[in-house]
């Protein structure tokens, strides 16, 4: 452990950390925006900045080690009035459409904004790029008016997903995400896993299929797994007015152990059929070739008097079940009880060997 | 899965790929390989007919034909006992039947695989070679490798080959089967097969049966029942007359749909439940409709093991219910009184039936699960299997196994061999994923893969409708041509109703063990429209 001071209070660190570890351990909130604890440090945001005794330049506490003695401020005026600064130079490229935003409420950007009072930038000289958004996959809207360039998109795409789908194109005041040669994300190796817009601290990476639908402070976060295949992803599934409207992550390994909220196109964009209008909503029985609705009484009592008939009949062996590697545990349980109990037969069996 | 998803991650310093396609099928695995691989310096070799994603970042490709297995994972174990890589402490420690399993692959030369898998012998040495020598190792293996009429021996296969070495009962080793349903590990340790009850604890065994008459309070049958694949055979020849189908959709997913059809119909009453009225559902005498995932509490248990909450979190739509209840009611009718307060109630029920998940409580899969087996309740659960070789079974059992060649070989008549299997933005029958707007949009249809020298033969060319037809029926279908398959291999998904796959592949003859049917070799016949 090393000892140092961090807003006059003397704390312990861990050899090796970082200042912001540091101030993390002991509970002192630094903001960041291109930090991401699950992929490597860029250091190029600067929000994370602190004061550091003795030395002329402020040290981004994301990528500074902490050292032995050191006395560090993390919240002085002179810091929160270059953390200003950099926010207008960040809004300087950043179109502030938070009304109609899908992050709003939820957007790390908006928040900082908010915390350090900055309405507008004083450095938009000669106005905002403006990018046109016209991605026509139907997953994800990259909007770059809305980029502050933390790039902790390409990062995601790099070392989660390992997709190298995108990157930085063009220098300063010109740099932009963009796949290879600025094209379409279909015509590159993105595989829509959404990594990005996980990561994304802004509006400028948001889900197509969940747009409009509901944002953060309207949602409940439902925590469940994942219903497609075995691997056993965490996912939360958003809520609004008892609707799924959407998918997102968590990336605490507690909650998340498999995953840490990193999701595939399936997972994450696949969501909407628990809504289509094809559900099933009322029990069906055929009648002279062409179902017609029933009630749960009526359609249970048929079911039950058919398969007892067949039982009476031809004996328990000509009855069988497939039950379902769909269903839940519980579920599956009470399937082979209902086969092997009631049905009187072993002949329950699912599709693990399709 | 032996061993553990997150070890692929971190552990593994070598990963045997073989009938699986990660990055399409299990992406979030296929993720943690790349980064293994591709950020951490681990090894990888993939055995594929297609040149999949893994396939292009791997240390050895290794493209052998389709139902070519046995031959190649024999090779690989001939060189690796020729060149002295065995690990004979282990062999020696922990196994059984290893002269006899040695005593086959000593005739399966590189030379003599070539000539049946189509890989060239040098590959073969080096992939034996990398796998011996960079562990731990781990295998991953998923329908690939198993939807073949020799998927027992396939699987036996890869249990050799990691005996062999000493790649099990260590992190980052392993036989790690990838599982292609949210819930088929769960299905399985429920008892949802005609043998066993939860826990793999055998129907035919006298105690078991005794410990669930009791608890169920019920006369139990002794006899095994039929696997899926007999059940459709047994309604085709009228011995089986009522079926209740829960969320399973065999008009799509079971082979040969001609074959399914007619033994649906022949049914005298056929329930299905499910949550879209499904082409199977379509067949049906009653539907009943169900809740789905987000609408319903429960568990499913992944691949490797691990058994998560499900969670409730909207209601379902008019009048569907969850699974649970309607079977309850159904019990109930018919004379058995089934009720249960919540699905925890059921859960509490099975782990004091199941010896592996007897020390799971609700409350302990808060977080992170719990993975199997967990036997009591401080128990923290089981990230690898067989620890220091010790197996379940006491020793490690080799298998000498001999080379059989898939049923259907191609002939003059279907010269190709059509394999088939998932996508990236679809999933299994298509019944949800069809019906989620973002991804039928993205991929609305069936492509065939072709290869351009097969394609040049045919004169067919890119986004071209064609013909596919084998003994069973024909489809039309939409060509692409790759050049990631070999040359006389032909690949389709099997999600789209439009151009079902099963149509074409063939129900006659099943692995004799699993009874699994032979997806991934059917001989084919490809003709312009």
């Amino acid at each position: 452990m090393i000892r140092l001071t961090i807003n006059g209070r003397e704390v312990e660190a861990p050899r090796g950390s970082t200042l912001l570890q540091a101030c993390q351990l002991n509970g002192i909130e630094i903001p960041t925006l291109c930090y991401d604890p699950d992929l490597r440090l860029a250091g190029s945001c600067r929000m994370c900045i602190v004061e550091c005794k003795n030395r002329p330049l402020f040290l981004a506490s994301c990528v500074a080690p902490a050292e032995e003695g050191m006395v560090i401020e993390t919240h002085s005026d002179q810091i929160m009035q270059a953390r200003r600064v950099i926010l207008e130079l960040l809004a300087a490229r950043h179109d502030f459409s938070c009304q109609t935003c899908d992050k709003n409420g939820d957007c790390t950007f908006q928040d900082y904004c908010y915390e350090y009072g900055i309405k507008e930038s004083s450095f938009e000289d000669g106005g905002r790029r403006i990018y046109t958004v016209d991605d026509p996959n139907p997953f994800l809207e990259r909007d770059y008016n809305k980029c502050i360039m933390c790039t902790r998109c390409v990062r995601a795409c790099e070392e989660i997903t390992v997709a190298r789908a995108i990157n930085v194109e063009n220098r300063g005041h010109h740099s932009k995400i963009a796949v290879a040669f600025d094209g379409y994300l279909e015509d590159s190796p993105c595989v829509f896993c959404g990594q990005c817009v996980m990561v994304c601290p802004t509006g400028a990476l948001t889900s197509k299929v969940s747009a409009g639908q509901g944002r953060a402070f309207e949602v409940d976060r439902v925590l469940t797994t994942c219903t497609y295949c075995g691997t056993g992803c965490t996912l939360e599934l958003n809520v609004k007015d008892d609707r799924v409207v959407g998918v997102s992550s968590n990336r605490e390994e507690e909650w998340s152990p498999v995953n840490k909220g990193a999701l595939c196109v399936k997972g994450r964009f696949g969501w909407d059929f628990i809504n289509s209008p094809d559900r099933l909503t009322t029990p069906l029985i055929k009648e002279n070739g062409e179902f017609r609705e029933a009630s749960w009484d009526e359609a249970l009592d048929l079911v039950a008097q058919r398969l007892q008939e067949v039982k009476d009949q031809h004996g328990p062996d000509s009855l069988a079940m497939f039950t379902s590697a769909r269903v839940t545990n519980e579920e599956n349980y009470l399937a082979q009880k209902f086969t092997r109990a009631v049905l009187g037969t072993n002949n329950v069996d699912h599709c693990a060997r399709l | 899965m032996t061993n553990s998803i997150g070890e692929l991650e971190k552990d593994s310093r070598c990963i045997f790929v073989i009938g699986s396609n990660p990055t399409d099928n299990h992406p979030v695995i296929g993720m943690k390989i790349k980064k293994n691989v591709l950020y951490n310096g681990a090894k990888l070799i993939v055995a594929d007919a297609r040149y999949t994603d893994l396939a292009s970042i791997a240390d050895v490709y290794l493209p052998h034909l389709p139902g070519s297995d046995v031959a190649l994972l024999n090779a690989m174990m001939n060189v690796i006992i020729a060149e002295g890589l065995a690990d004979q402490a282990f062999i020696e420690e922990n196994t059984e039947g290893y002269e006899e399993m040695a005593k086959v692959v000593s005739s399966y030369t590189p030379e003599y695989a070539e000539t049946i898998t189509g890989v060239p012998a040098d590959d073969i040495r080096k992939a034996a070679r990398l796998y011996a020598q960079s562990g731990p190792a781990a295998i991953c293996y998923a329908m690939g490798l198993t939807q073949h009429s020799t998927g027992t021996d396939n699987v036996k296969s890869v249990c050799n080959l990691a005996m062999l070495t000493g790649n099990l009962g260590r992190p980052g080793t392993g036989v790690d089967p990838l599982r292609g349903q949210n819930n088929v590990q769960g299905a399985c340790d429920m008892g949802g097969l005609p043998n066993v009850y939860t826990g793999y604890q055998a129907v035919t065994n006298e105690a078991a049966r005794a410990k669930f008459e009791e608890a169920w309070q019920v006369k139990l049958p002794d006899q095994n029942g039929l696997t899926l694949t007999e059940t459709i055979n047994k309604a085709h020849h009228g011995d089986i007359k009522a079926l209740f189908v829960l969320g399973e959709n065999p008009m799509m997913s079971d082979p040969d749909l001609h074959h399914v059809e007619a033994a649906l119909k022949h049914l005298d009453f056929l329930v299905v439940e499910d949550i879209f009225l499904t082409e199977t559902a379509q067949l049906a005498d009653v539907v009943l409709p169900g809740a789905c995932f987000a609408e319903k509490d429960g568990t499913f248990s992944n691949t490797e093991r691990r058994v998560q909450r499900v969670r409730k979190a909207a209601s379902a739509p008019g009048q569907a219910r969850p699974d649970w209840e309607i079977l309850c009611d159904l019990a109930t009718r018919m004379g058995y009184p089934m009720s249960y307060a919540s699905s925890e109630e059921i859960f509490k029920e099975i782990t004091s039936l199941t010896p592996s998940y007897a020390g799971m409580t609700y409350a302990r899969l808060e977080g992170k699960g719990l993975q199997w087996p967990c036997p009591t309740i401080e128990h923290p659960g089981t990230p690898y299997l067989h620890k220091d070789g010790k197996f379940s079974r006491g020793k490690g059992a080799f298998s000498a196994i001999e080379y059989k060649p898939p049923f259907e070989l191609p002939d003059e008549e279907y010269p190709i061999v059509l394999t088939t299997g998932r996508s990236l933005f679809h999933y299994h029958t298509g019944t949800m994923t069809r019906r989620c707007q973002a991804l039928d949009e993205h991929v609305p249809e069936a492509k065939l893969e072709v290869h351009p020298e097969l394609a040049d033969k045919l004169s067919i060319i890119e986004g071209e409708r064609v013909r596919l037809s084998t003994r069973r029926g024909s489809i039309e279908i939409t060509a692409h041509v790759t050049e990631r398959i070999v040359p006389n291999v032909v690949f389709m998904p099997f999600h789209f109703t439009e151009a079902a796959a099963n149509w074409l592949t063939q129900s006659d003859l099943l692995d004799p063990v699993a009874k699994i049917p032979e997806y991934k070799v059917s001989a084919a016949r490809i003709e312009k429209l």
